[in-house]
């Protein structure tokens, strides 16, 4: 469902030009769960962007379910968002002053979905988290784990084809980085693809497939 | 996205930043409620003088001696009189069918004094009809009577304040007053009526007109006044005045009629161009809160930064980024316009209590206007916040927090 050709993206940092992707050639099937990793400022971060549209390559092509969408404009490039990629992000990025549930809706609000049927969803997807009694908690009020698992809903809320995950584990405890984890592979065995980087070897290790990338080109790509 | 949501979530975003929407808000009422009350004072002002001017009497007409160069205008101020005015000329515009009444009024200042008590007065000489053509009220005692306007009968009528100068607190009517070297009686004192045309009502003397221009030693008239039977006729009577004086004149025309309704639209005018001005001048505090509403939305989009660049990961268009902030500062705008407009008329509510004499009111135009004025300000200065908002680069504001 995913394929991307020579793929290059460059940064200009001062008067310096930093490769963070070098001609990237990849290929993903839909379903599959794959683990990115690779040392600090190798390149993962800018690779999940690029999948998420989130920015444009200088090089390459990028097809995505067959579609060409390496040149989107920016309206476009809003719509597949919208509609086929889920972020999970780090810092969870949850915003403050709204109720978890309000959070978890906002994609469909966005996306102009009538209210009463963004209420039956949220209020689904809250009972498959645990976390029906945590609605209109605001952020604060939750703790790390249950940010990213309201993160999460958010993320799949639109049902997506790709989950992109940016160190989703990275600010949270073992455990809840564990719960974390099973809860985004719960949605990959349902049949969403699922990228996940990471630092941590042991949730590395989880997926059948790794990519290592080092100082932005692909350095090994493995099945296990 | 819907418009019930937009607006949700513009009033959540102004919910979550109280103070800074406070602040906002404040600017923009402050600035809507200055052209409701700025305006409310100049109409205000407006028709207590268009009051004043019409209860001189309607339908007048103003002869004055001199003949004045510019039509329609103001009189002149110092008119060369190459003939006099005189009473004999009042007198004969009773023939003209189109009048109803003539007042004659002569005028001078001399000193009046009762017993051991004098000061200096102005005196007006005139009929009885001045009565009902200044709409004049007794306090007590009634007005002067002029059966034959030529006869100089010696009595008076004066002011309040001057009555209680005179003569304390013993009742004066049917008492002698001295006016210069002669002797009138005094038949009534007039009701304090503040002011009639800049003439303190407290302060003068009303004599006979035959009275008051032997007193004088003089032939001519200060002006007449002439009521006319009705407001269609004013411009017709105005006509006949004018030849029945150049008739009498030997054929020149030599006095200036003004109709009391020029007078009244040329003040009209000059007060409403007021009001407009003093709007103008309060809408530049509109523009001033617009600024201010630019400067705290800049801030704004910088402080949500990582939420402009979450809406675009959960995607947003730029296109609706820019809607989402341009309908912040709308509502914003809005809603300082409300509380403007509701703090406005109450205070020109209290106003009207304070100042019962004068009917302060808020011109429906300019409650409008500085309600639009704020919203297109509104409008005009999100935008650059708006779309700074927009062209955010994603992944940029999700980096860090
Ligand atoms: N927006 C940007 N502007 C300039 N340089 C960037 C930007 N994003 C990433 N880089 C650079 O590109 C390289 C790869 O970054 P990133 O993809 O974030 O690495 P990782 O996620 O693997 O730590 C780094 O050298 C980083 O400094
Ligand atoms: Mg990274």
């Amino acid at each position: 469902m995913i394929e991307l050709r020579g793929l290059g993206r460059d940064f200009l940092v001062g008067d310096q030009l930093v490769h963070a992707l070098r001609d990237i050639d990849l290929s993903i099937r839909q379903g599959e769960y794959i683990s990115i990793m690779g040392p600090s400022g190798s390149g993962k971060s800018t690779l999940l962007n690029v999948l998420g549209l989130l920015d444009r390559p200088d090089k390459g092509q990028y097809l995505l379910e067959g579609e060409d969408v390496t040149s989107l404009d920016d309206d476009e490039a809003a719509r597949i968002r919208r509609e086929k990629v889920g972020f999970v992000f780090q810092f969870f990025h949850l915003v403050p002053r709204l109720s978890a549930a309000d959070n978890i809706a906002l994609p469909m609000m966005l996306a102009g979905i009538d209210p009463v049927e963004r209420r039956e969803r949220v209020q689904r997807v809250l009972n498959s988290l645990a976390l029906s009694d945590r609605g209109h908690h605001r952020p604060d009020q939750l703790s790390g784990g249950q940010r990213q698992r309201v993160a999460i809903a958010r993320a799949v809320i639109m049902n997506p084809a790709v989950i992109l995950a940016d160190e989703p584990t990275g600010n949270l405890d073992t455990q809840s980085g564990q719960d974390v984890l099973r809860l985004l592979e719960q949605f990959n065995a349902e049949g969403k693809t699922l990228l996940v980087v990471t630092h941590d070897p042991d949730i590395g290790g989880r997926s059948r497939r790794h990519i290592r990338i080092v100082d932005g080109a692909i350095q090994s790509d493995r099945l296990q | 996205m819907r418009a019930s949501d937009l607006l949700a979530f513009a009033l959540s975003a102004l919910r979550g930043f109280r103070m800074r929407t406070l602040l906002m808000l404040l600017a923009m009422a402050i600035a809507v409620a200055a052209v409701v009350v700025l305006t409310a004072l100049g109409e205000g002002a407006r028709r207590y003088v268009i009051d004043q001017f019409s209860s001189l009497g309607t339908n007048l007409l103003i002869v004055l001696p001199g003949r004045s160069e510019t039509t329609g205008g103001p009189p002149p101020l110092l008119g060369t009189t190459p003939r006099d005015l005189t009473l004999a000329d009042a007198l004969a515009l009773n023939r003209e069918p189109a009048v109803r009444r003539v007042a004659p009024v002569s005028l001078g200042n001399v000193e009046v004094s009762v017993g051991a008590r004098s000061r200096e007065a102005t005196i007006i000489g005139t009929t009885t009809e001045f009565q009902q053509v200044r709409q004049i009220e007794m306090a007590r005692g009634r007005f002067i009577q002029t059966p034959e306007p030529t006869r100089a009968s010696a009595e008076c009528v004066i002011g309040r304040k001057i009555y209680r100068e005179m003569f304390g607190n013993r009742p004066g009517l049917g008492e002698w007053l001295r006016l210069a070297d002669r002797r009138c009686r005094l038949v009534g004192v007039l009701a304090s009526e503040a002011h009639s045309l800049g003439m303190a009502m407290d302060e003068i003397v009303v004599v006979p007109v035959a009275f008051a221009l032997t007193l004088f030693d003089s032939e001519s008239l200060f002006r007449v006044l002439v009521e006319v039977r009705s407001r269609e006729q004013i411009a017709a009577a105005r006509e006949a005045v004018i030849h029945m004086i150049r008739v009498r004149h030997d054929g020149e025309d030599d006095v200036t009629v003004i109709a009391q309704d020029s007078v009244l639209s040329t003040f009209d005018r000059i007060l409403r161009t007021l009001t407009y001005a003093v709007a103008g001048i309060a809408a530049i505090s509109l523009v001033v809160a617009g600024v201010l509403v630019m400067n705290v939305m800049l801030i704004a989009v910088t402080q949500r930064t990582a939420e402009v660049g979450l809406l675009k990961a959960l995607g947003s268009s730029p296109t609706l980024i820019t809607r989402l902030f341009v309908t912040e500062a709308i509502l914003l705008a809005g809603l300082g316009a409300t509380i403007g407009l509701a703090a406005g008329y109450l205070a020109v509510a209290v106003l009207r209590g304070l100042y019962p004499q004068i009917p302060f009111a808020v011109p429906l135009w300019a409650a409008l206007a500085s309600v639009m004025v704020a919203l297109a300000t509104g409008v005009f200065f999100g935008l650059l916040p708006a779309r700074r908002a927009a062209r955010l680069d994603p992944v940029v504001a999700l980096a860090r927090r």
